[in-house]
């Protein structure tokens, strides 16, 4: 199992009790998440739906968004920096 | 009409006015509420804007500010130019121009910083940021100045010079990362959540969107109180086409227009097209990319209003189309070439899908064509600076008459 860190953003915060990051733990970014909602349950239906994640939410593993990787099957190691984040669309 | 609320537009979900983009249950886009048009007498909606000022102002009634600041500068009110040249070259029977090059900064950028400056300056904000391929911190540099607020934009640090000068001739604090477009989105996401700051298009993002819409009302008002019968669009994140779509719903609500909505095509560049993609494949969602294009004004791999986009185009009969590089040069030189309007690669893209669309039939019933060009050539010279040659010649007339005669053979 590695530790990772998952940094939020402040719409997510309020169910993590107003802090900007947390830790958890897995092999892959989806047994993070897991973790994650085994802690802080009140996250897993604001980050997934039945489908998966939901469409505008976007997970980074250090700089690169998961999808460019092996999604939520993307490994992760001990200290990996994962960051969820709302899609916006720019321009 | 009076702005109501924010909605989220996956779950409904009903928030304050405030500088708020995603919604806290499912991080849907926001978008501004407003009150019913119903009852309102069109004829008196329309008087109100006729007798409002020149400029994206006079549709205040449908905006989320309650007065535009003093002395800001005069975005919208772009010509809507009958391109008859390009149109007979096209095969196509009625063909107009939008030419957005005509804004203070020389591109559609205008409308939407104009709208989210205002409402960024009611809540009370005094710096004011972006992410930009270049058109919008342009359009945010020149808007703060004129407002007298702090800028700071942030690009990709690879961007066109030109773009990064008449940035910062501004005053503007520019700031140039290291990576694509998307890497700047997510980075300027982030800075959102830990610092004060107005993101233009991020926390104000459902107000900036908002300002698009004028784009629609100008062209529906440009012709006559009337809607045309088809609309070519760039698409970058999708913001600009979906909410043209909507504008023109609205502007039917009121009863300002009749008739149905254009079919709303779509144009992306090769080297970053992830809304043309999944249209050709008929999925719903967009894969993203990493761009590789000329078209940088266009480069965002990862378009959050796709899935928007796709579902307008499809319901009203438009298509989405890539052009090559190749194409958007050739795009950019045939506008020159028939309309004297030089624009920059984005509007490349668009001319050369029009041309797409039009050699494969999908205006053959004659119904009129509007090209929306959302940018000035002289932004993006490079791109087509090897298609021009220039004759030398020695100051004398001799000399001059030597090179008439290279030119055409005794």
């Amino acid at each position: 199992m590695s530790r990772v860190t998952v940094k939020l953003p402040t719409q997510l915060r309020d169910s993590v009790g107003g802090v900007a990051q947390v830790d958890a733990e897995g092999e892959t970014v989806d047994q993070c998440l897991q973790s994650l909602f085994s802690e802080h349950p009140a996250l897993r239906d604001r980050i997934t739906d039945e489908s998966g994640l939901r469409r505008f939410v976007n997970i980074y593993l250090g700089s690169e968004d998961i999808r460019f990787l092996e999604g939520l099957e993307t490994p992760v190691t001990e200290g990996t920096e994962l960051t969820i984040l709302p899609a916006v669309a720019g321009g | 009409m009076p702005p109501k609320s924010l909605v989220c537009k996956e779950c409904k979900e009903v928030y304050p006015l405030e500088a708020l983009y995603a919604c806290s249950n499912c991080f849907g886009p926001l978008e501004v509420k407003y009150e019913s048009f119903e009852g309102r007498d069109p004829e008196e909606l329309r008087r109100r804007i006729q007798a409002g000022p020149l400029s994206l102002w006079r549709y205040a009634d449908f905006l989320p500010v309650a007065a535009p600041p003093s002395g800001s500068l005069p975005a919208g009110m772009s010509p809507l130019i009958k391109a008859d040249r390009l149109a007979k070259q096209l095969g196509i029977k009625e063909l107009w121009i939008k030419n957005e090059a005509s804004n203070p900064t020389h591109s559609f950028k205008d409308r939407v910083v104009a709208v989210a400056l205002a409402r960024g300056i009611e809540l009370g904000f005094e710096t004011f940021a972006c992410a930009s391929t270049g058109n919008l911190a342009n359009a945010l540099a020149a808007h703060a100045a004129a407002a007298g607020v702090e800028a700071c934009v942030f690009v990709p640090a690879d961007l066109e010079r030109e773009k990064i000068v008449a940035t910062g001739i501004n005053g503007a604090r520019v700031i140039g990362v290291r990576g694509s477009y998307d890497q700047v989105n997510r980075l300027c996401s982030e800075i959102a959540s830990e610092r004060p700051w107005a993101f233009v298009n991020v926390n104000l993002r459902p107000y900036y969107a908002e300002g698009s819409k004028t784009l629609a009302y100008e062209i529906a008002e440009q012709l006559g109180w009337d809607l045309p019968e088809h609309l070519v669009v760039p698409i970058a994140s999708g913001s600009l086409h979906t909410r043209i779509g909507r504008a023109f719903d609205e502007f039917r609500e009121c009863g300002l227009v009749s008739g149905n909505l254009p079919s709303m095509h779509g144009a992306q560049a090769s080297g970053c097209s992830p809304v043309a993609n999944a249209y050709s494949e008929g999925s719903d969602q967009c894969i993203p990319v990493k761009p590789e294009t000329i078209a940088k004004s266009l480069a965002i791999g990862d378009p959050a209003d796709g899935p928007f986009a796709l579902e307008l185009a499809r319901r009203t009969g438009g298509a989405i189309e890539a052009a090559t590089d190749e194409e958007i040069k050739n795009g950019i030189a045939l506008l020159a070439q028939t309309t004297g309007i030089f624009t920059e690669t984005a509007g490349g893209v668009t001319v050369a899908v029009l041309a797409k669309l039009a050699e494969r039939g999908a205006f053959d019933d004659g119904g009129r064509v509007v090209a929306c060009i959302t940018g000035e050539g002289l932004k993006t010279p490079g791109a087509v600076a090897d298609l021009i040659d220039v004759e030398e010649v020695d100051a004398g007339f001799a000399d001059f008459e030597a090179l008439e005669r290279q030119l055409v053979p005794a």
